[in-house]
């Protein structure tokens, strides 16, 4: 193993306390809807300032990793994710809490976070430097596609109700070019107002459209929020390490498909969580009961997102080049520290860089106990709390963290409005993550595109540059397998049928 | 009716004289002072301002509280600056030419004249940037290149209408080529552009040759001298382009901070920029400083604005 002998230098008590201190905070912060890893990052920087270069990135790894995982609690109990790496979280977390499940499946999306949080750093120990060349091979064209490949989810996820399915999308993509353009800076639909100059924001959004509309029913209906069918028995460990032992290939599959597009700058965890899903839904042999509460949609984007923490380290530290917001912050406060990032950051500055992946791993193991406690509590709150208590303090959360994204009062109002309609479009059958799809990955589409255009147009290659490069190639036939294997699985295992029937 | 107004008017003055004498220059700051950043974390307005709070604590001995209001490139921050409190314990960034090219492209709730700038304390230079392998090795390899193939030397760039965007503009009228700007969302993803060969150059900062430091070249810099720490790379005005931008950057408080707060608050910031220490950080980083006062600040912005305007109309930017 690589740099070993700095392995002791990770393990002293004060980095070991800034670890767990870390982890703790993390979750928590992580777990309350609008609160983010990139927030909490920055907000720590000022004290990481008086602390040795290493023992400041171990700390904010640990935030970094341990909000990572929390964002899970809000998207399995209450149907919010409450970062983006966690949108396809709720897509079988909450049917499995709302059927009595969610102990477990907090305790899956416990063991999934640990073994995708491992995967990346151990990429991050072993292949840093030549990973770091995907981060650069990674045009404007295949951002594109990659974010096109994102969109083909729509057709899966509402299956039975393709239009509306669309109808949705396309509802997120013209919210997606609210304001001023980010690289065209056109201002575009803001209808005279200054509020939505700054554009429809991501979390704010993703708080109205799922959480508050859960909040509306709760009032709305006299039943319970979640069935509780037994009582609390534990954590429920031997079970979920039961799943996650039968399902080991999926969440190391995710595990590296999170790590890869965290390597990506501007793709970050929640492709990493979508594109996981898709292909756990695409390769399960229980393909038609993702989306009702299968644990292993739950395992690949919570494996996904966590090794997106140890991959966006990767173009980092390597290249200098962010791979995730928080990431940014992390290399803004290194430089203040005097550390140059760059390919030399392994080999001249080994003792921050490997006491730093070693502390990280430390944090992920921690991850495993303090998930696992935070969880159970986080979970025994959510059942049995009344919902006179429950509906007025998440309600209250939700403006609070929706506020503290921007510190803007326009953005509360804004997830106010999202969450009224996304709650009469939920009535109507349009569920909320076509419409949050379109939001997040519409503007990916569309720079990618522009840009890739503007390129392709002045050196007179277009069709090169849009069907010609490898990579898209690559990516382009995994929009055809995603669109189309459902249509070939039916008619292949229709065949199978007649030729038995035969 | 008269009379108690005037009354009331009488008694708020009595009860609220001391209160300002108290919150007046001589105590100033004598609390922390909240520094609002109208961008996202870990860009290099927030990173600059990093800089700032370490001397500013050591000068001065309070906080400087960075908080962040992203949006609309800065307007958003910027809109609502004049409805904050004027004590001078609220302070935000300000970016040139964002804050001169904004409002001219649409209502965006801000005039550049609404601003109440205290102190530009620093700018990044651009620089024309291309990989260490690059077959470019000076600005005349670029302009041969771009006479031969018109409109076909791709340059990648932090926005539009940006610093970047308006140099690269500028630098093709001048030089009399025609080459592509591709604006990318920031200057991290304009340079892994350029690493990634997507682009052959970028219109970029010094700070990129800093940071990126072994794997690209600057070609040439705006700015008046050669950056200390590239004695190598020309200036634009050697090569005969009298290009001098970059992006400025400054602080700014509501319209209501009183006058001698804001004198005060100008010459804190200039001596957190006469901080041996502290510039060379700066300047290490590839920045470089700038002195501007509140006294000069003005003359400043309405020069720089012009060259901006011109540029920006060149560009089809704002009409």
């Amino acid at each position: 193993m690589p740099g070993i002998e700095y392995l002791l230098e990770a393990l002293t008590p004060f980095n070991i306390m800034l670890a767990l201190c870390g982890v703790i905070a993390g979750t928590v912060i992580g777990s309350l809807p609008g609160l983010t890893a990139t927030m909490a990052v920055a907000v720590l920087v000022p004290i990481t300032f008086s602390m040795p270069p290493a023992s400041a990135l171990i700390l904010m790894g640990a935030i970094y990793t341990g909000a990572i995982y929390g964002g899970a609690y809000a998207a399995i109990l209450l149907n919010t994710p409450g970062t983006p790496s966690a949108i396809a979280t709720t897509f079988d977390g909450f049917p499995m809490a709302k059927r009595g499940d969610g102990d477990l499946a907090v305790t899956l999306a416990c063991l999934a976070s640990v073994t995708g949080g491992l995967v990346g750093a151990a990429f991050l120990l072993g292949l840093a430097p030549p990973l770091a060349k995907v981060a650069l091979a990674f045009g404007p064209v295949e951002y594109f596609w990659l974010a096109v490949f994102g969109l083909t989810l729509i057709s899966a996820l509402s299956e039975g109700n393709l239009l509306k399915g669309l109808i949705g999308a396309c509802f997120g993509l013209l919210l997606s070019s609210i304001g001023i353009a980010e690289i065209s800076a056109d201002v575009r639909f803001t209808f005279g107002s200054q509020v939505l100059l700054g554009g429809i924001e991501t979390v704010s959004a993703l708080i109205g459209l799922y959480c508050v509309p859960v909040l509306i029913d709760l009032v709305a209906t006299p039943d319970k929020h979640l069935k509780v069918t037994h009582q609390p028995k534990g954590f429920r460990l031997m079970e979920a390490l039961a799943i996650s032992w039968k399902h080991k290939f999926n969440l190391i599959r995710s595990s590296v498909i999170g790590t890869l597009v965290g390597i990506l700058p501007g793709a970050g965890g929640s492709i990493a969580g979508l594109v996981a899903y898709s292909e756990a839904r695409r390769v399960s042999k229980r393909t038609e009961h993702f989306g009702t509460g299968e644990p292993e949609g739950v395992q690949a984007t919570e494996s996904a997102n966590n090794a997106t923490v140890g991959g966006g380290f990767i173009p980092t530290l390597v290249l200098g080049i962010p791979g995730t917001p928080p990431d940014a912050v992390i290399l803004g406060a290194l430089l203040i520290q005097g550390v140059r990032t760059g390919p030399n950051l392994f080999t001249q500055e080994g003792s921050i860089v490997y006491t730093f992946i070693y502390g990280l791993f430390l944090a992920t193991i921690l991850m495993l106990p303090v998930g696992l406690v935070i969880g159970r509590y986080a979970y025994k709150i959510i059942i049995t709390v009344p919902k006179a208590m429950l509906v007025p303090t998440v309600a209250f959360m939700t403006m609070i963290g929706t506020f503290s994204i921007r510190n803007s009062v326009s953005d509360v109002i804004i997830m106010i409005t999202l969450g009224v309609i996304g709650w009469v479009l939920n009535r109507a059958g349009y569920s909320p993550s076509p419409i949050v799809l379109g939001l997040i990955l519409g503007r990916i589409a569309e720079q990618g595109f522009v840009q890739a255009w503007t390129i392709g147009a002045a050196t007179e290659e277009l069709g090169l540059m849009f069907f010609g490069r490898p990579i898209s190639l690559a990516i382009i036939a995994f929009i055809c397998l995603s669109l189309f294997y459902p249509l070939v699985r039916a008619r292949w295992i229709g065949r199978r049928r007649k030729v038995r029937a035969d | 009716m008269k009379l108690m107004r005037l009354a009331v008017l009488a008694s708020v003055l009595a009860v609220s004289a001391p209160v300002a004498i108290a919150a007046g220059p001589d105590n100033y700051p004598d609390k922390s002072v909240n520094y609002i950043i109208p961008f996202g974390p870990g860009g290099e307005s927030d990173i600059t301002a990093r800089h700032q709070q370490a001397f500013f604590k050591k000068l001065f001995g309070e906080d400087l509280v960075i908080s962040y209001k992203p949006g609309g490139g800065g307007a958003v921050g910027w809109s609502q600056l004049n409805g904050m409190k004027g004590d001078g314990y609220t302070i935000m960034g300000i970016n040139l030419p964002h804050i001169v090219i904004k409002p001219r492209q649409k209502n965006v709730g801000f005039a550049t004249n609404d601003i109440t700038g205290v102190f530009m304390f620093h700018y990044t230079p651009d620089a024309l940037v291309v990989t260490m392998d690059s077959p470019f090795k000076t600005v005349q390899d670029v302009i041969d290149y771009a006479k031969a193939n018109p409109g076909k030397l791709t340059t990648s760039g932090s926005g539009k209408g940006t610093a970047n965007h308006l140099a690269q503009v500028r630098f093709d009228k001048m030089a009399g080529v025609k080459t592509t700007y591709v604006a990318f969302k920031g200057t991290g993803k304009a340079v892994t552009a350029l690493l990634g060969e997507q682009v052959k150059a970028e219109w970029g900062y010094t700070s990129i040759g800093a940071k990126h430091e072994g794997k690209v070249r600057l070609l040439a810099v705006a700015m008046e001298k050669r950056h200390p720490k590239f004695p190598d790379v020309p200036t634009f005005k050697e090569l005969g382009f009298d290009i001098v931008s970059g992006a400025y950057r400054g602080i700014a408080v509501p319209k209501s901070t009183p006058e001698p707060i804001r004198a005060k608050l100008s010459g804190m910031i200039a001596q957190i920029n006469a901080d041996p220490e502290f510039r060379k950080r700066m300047e290490n980083d590839g920045m470089a400083l700038l002195d501007v006062g509140y006294a000069d600040y003005q003359a400043f912005v309405d020069e720089k604005a012009e060259v901006y305007l011109e540029a920006a109309r060149e560009a089809g930017v704002i009409k």
